[in-house]
């Protein structure tokens, strides 16, 4: 494993009466794309700014590469922020924003044209030094903002929801330039959004956070695959939940009652009892339908009530006979690619092991 | 409201303010100009002929030396009252909301009293802080002299510093200070590269505030200096009022109006270098 490059240990923080984080514990490791998720005031920020040094943590510890870092003030610290909204120096040039850090250093300025120009170049930059941020493009401010940050050769880069004011095309080409500097470099990146999407696309690993909590840290493979909580199944993408209670374990196969029946489920999940309360939680995009009434191993019956376009896949909102309404995602290059219509009759069924099952809190 | 009630409302106040304007600063402005270009009658009153005399006079050695003694005390009013007003703004700004409109209200109350009775009280004030002193040191003087005129003035103008100043630091986005911090600075960098630079428009814009008015501020000079110490206001009013030269006066008047409107510009130049356009394309 490589090794840990920034270390909360029972960090929790409070803005007068309001905790905004709970005892978070967490390690970030030298080299990795962190991305901290979750709502609106989950307290990803506060996170960030507790690293970056802008607020001091109301209980616990930070390390940053193992020196303990609660009382250091933020301009001593070895991270570099990207902000929210850039925060570019509006009276400076691009030259001058980027050469800030270099600047405060005392570096010669021969040395400093040298960093300067080769961060330029990197971000592509090179023929606006002289040109005064609010010249620029909210593209070109980003790239100012990163290129400001990364020519301090921090230890740690924090980004802010860096992308959040950029359009969406935009966005996805900074997606991929801003993952593509963070291989280059070989630095540390934590990342904040809102944008479930842009955290499975870029991050190595994802921290889910909820109201102060972490709910889950894993790569976006196992985020999106096996959620340990509701929350971030539905967080994360869209699901189909019902809730059932376990009627029956024998050796890898689980009997779920739910409202629609009985459903047996391969399942290695240990922790679960007899007559827990559960959440049976499944994709749209993991649920199948049949026309015909061939037995399937799972198959719930019900009726087409909505048909929703999207483009690379159409979304069937299907009534089932208890008035519960399931989305079901169907790709286009399906062999068995057809036609539904509203109000048709159909069944739902899913391949084993696709499910997530999870207890009901 | 429909859109011709709107304009019809539009157009009748723009007219209103604009005759206003006209009857009341325009046209008094124009008849100034006119008398300076006039001459003093055997009446001691003004005659209609050319004239560019008056505009000699201001080359006078006298009416300089008023100048520059009007000039020195604006600026050391100026100066002090930037030293007083930053630090004042800045910790101003550092109150939550509800604090700032309290703290922002207290200084704006003294200019529901009239400046002139304020100067009068501060007159007794000096005057029993004087005599207070005289107990033990029986030389010290106080009133009547520059130091009782700089008070006066410093007292009177530090509001029209402070306020231009907190606007533009109310305004300084504080994640540019964050961002400054986060790159290294220390406290006093992020003062001297950040903060600085980019109120340079609120301390223009106070320093004219206050250093324009003092050059005509002739009461606090005649109750506070005793008439030692005078501004050009003095000079300008005396010329009017008791000399009865008003084709002087108006010369004057006009010289003092070019000074402003030269100064004025300068300020909007460096407006638009400084901070113009800050927040126009983020």
């Amino acid at each position: 494993m490589t090794q840990k490059i920034i270390e909360l240990k029972n960090v929790g923080k409070n803005f007068g009466n309001d905790k905004v984080l709970h005892e978070i514990n967490l390690d970030i490791f030298n080299g990795e794309f962190l991305t901290l998720l979750g709502p609106s005031g989950c307290g990803k920020t506060t996170i960030l700014r507790l690293i970056a040094g802008f607020e001091t943590p109301s209980s616990g510890e930070i390390f940053i590469n193992g020196e303990k870092v609660n009382a250091i003030p933020a301009n001593k610290r070895n991270v570099c922020t990207v902000f929210q909204n850039y925060a570019l120096f509006p009276h400076m040039n691009v030259f001058d924003n980027i050469a800030f850090g270099l600047r405060i250093k005392n570096m010669s300025p021969q040395e400093i044209k040298t960093k300067v120009d080769e961060v330029l170049q990197m971000v592509k930059l090179e023929d606006f030094a002289q040109r005064k941020p609010q010249q620029l493009s909210g593209g070109q401010q980003q790239r100012v903002a990163i290129a400001r940050a990364v020519v301090n050769d921090p230890l740690v880069l924090v980004l802010d929801e860096p992308l959040s004011a950029l359009d969406y095309k935009l966005r996805k080409d900074m997606q991929i330039e801003l993952k593509e500097l963070q291989r280059r470099l070989g630095i540390t990146f934590i990342f904040v959004t809102h944008d479930q999407e842009e955290a499975l696309s870029m991050s190595d690993r994802i921290v889910i956070l909820n109201k102060g909590n972490i709910e889950q840290i894993g790569t976006p493979q196992q985020i999106y695959e096996a959620p340990t909580s509701l929350f971030v199944a539905q967080f994360i993408g869209e699901v189909n939940v019902f809730s059932g209670r376990i009627e029956e374990i024998q050796n890898d196969t689980i009997t779920v009652q739910m409202a629609n029946g009985s459903h047996q489920f391969k399942c290695t999940h240990s922790h679960l009892q007899k007559n827990d309360k559960v959440n049976v939680v499944l994709r749209p995009e993991d649920l199948q339908i049949y026309v015909d009434n061939s037995k399937h191993t799972h198959s719930l019956s019900g009726k087409i009530t909505n048909i929703v376009y999207k483009g690379s896949t159409v979304d069937l909102l299907i009534g089932l006979e208890n008035e519960k309404v399931v989305t079901v995602s169907q790709f286009f290059d399906d062999e068995h690619h057809q036609q539904f219509a509203v109000n048709q009759e159909i069944n739902i069924g899913w391949a084993d092991g696709v499910e997530v099952i999870l207890h009901d809190t | 409201m429909t859109p011709s009630n709107t304009s019809w409302l539009k157009k009748a106040s723009i007219s209103t303010i604009s005759l206003w304007l006209i009857i009341f600063a325009l046209i008094p402005t124009l008849l100034v100009i006119a008398t300076s270009f006039l001459q003093v009658g055997e009446n001691n009153f003004v005659v209609f002929s050319f004239t560019i005399n008056n505009y000699q006079k201001i080359l006078d050695p006298l009416f300089f030396h008023v100048f520059f003694a009007s000039c020195y005390l604006a600026s050391i009013t100026t100066f002090t009252c930037l030293l007083v007003g930053y630090p004042f703004a800045y910790l101003l700004t550092q109150f939550s909301p509800k604090w700032r409109r309290i703290l922002l209200l207290l200084v704006i109350i003294p200019f529901w009293t009239s400046s002139l009775i304020r100067i009068y009280a501060i007159k007794i004030l000096l005057l029993q802080i004087e005599r207070a002193l005289r107990v033990f040191y029986p030389d010290v003087s106080i009133l009547y002299t520059e130091f009782a005129v700089l008070i006066g003035l410093i007292y009177t103008m530090l509001p029209f510093m402070i306020l231009p100043l907190f606007s533009t630091m109310e305004k300084l986005d504080r994640r540019l200070i964050e961002a400054a911090q986060d790159l290294g600075a220390t406290p006093l960098q992020t003062f001297t590269r950040v903060i600085l630079p980019l109120t340079i428009p609120g301390i223009i814009a106070g320093s004219m505030l206050v250093f324009l008015p003092v050059l005509g501020l002739f009461y606090v000079t005649d109750l506070l200096g005793g008439a030692k110490n005078i501004v050009i206001g003095n000079l300008i009013k005396n010329q009017f009022l008791v000399a009865r030269n008003w084709p002087f006066a108006s010369a004057a008047s006009v010289f003092v109006i070019i000074l402003m409107a030269m100064l004025i510009f300068v300020y909007v130049k460096s407006v638009n270098k400084f901070g113009g356009g800050r927040y126009e394309k983020i």
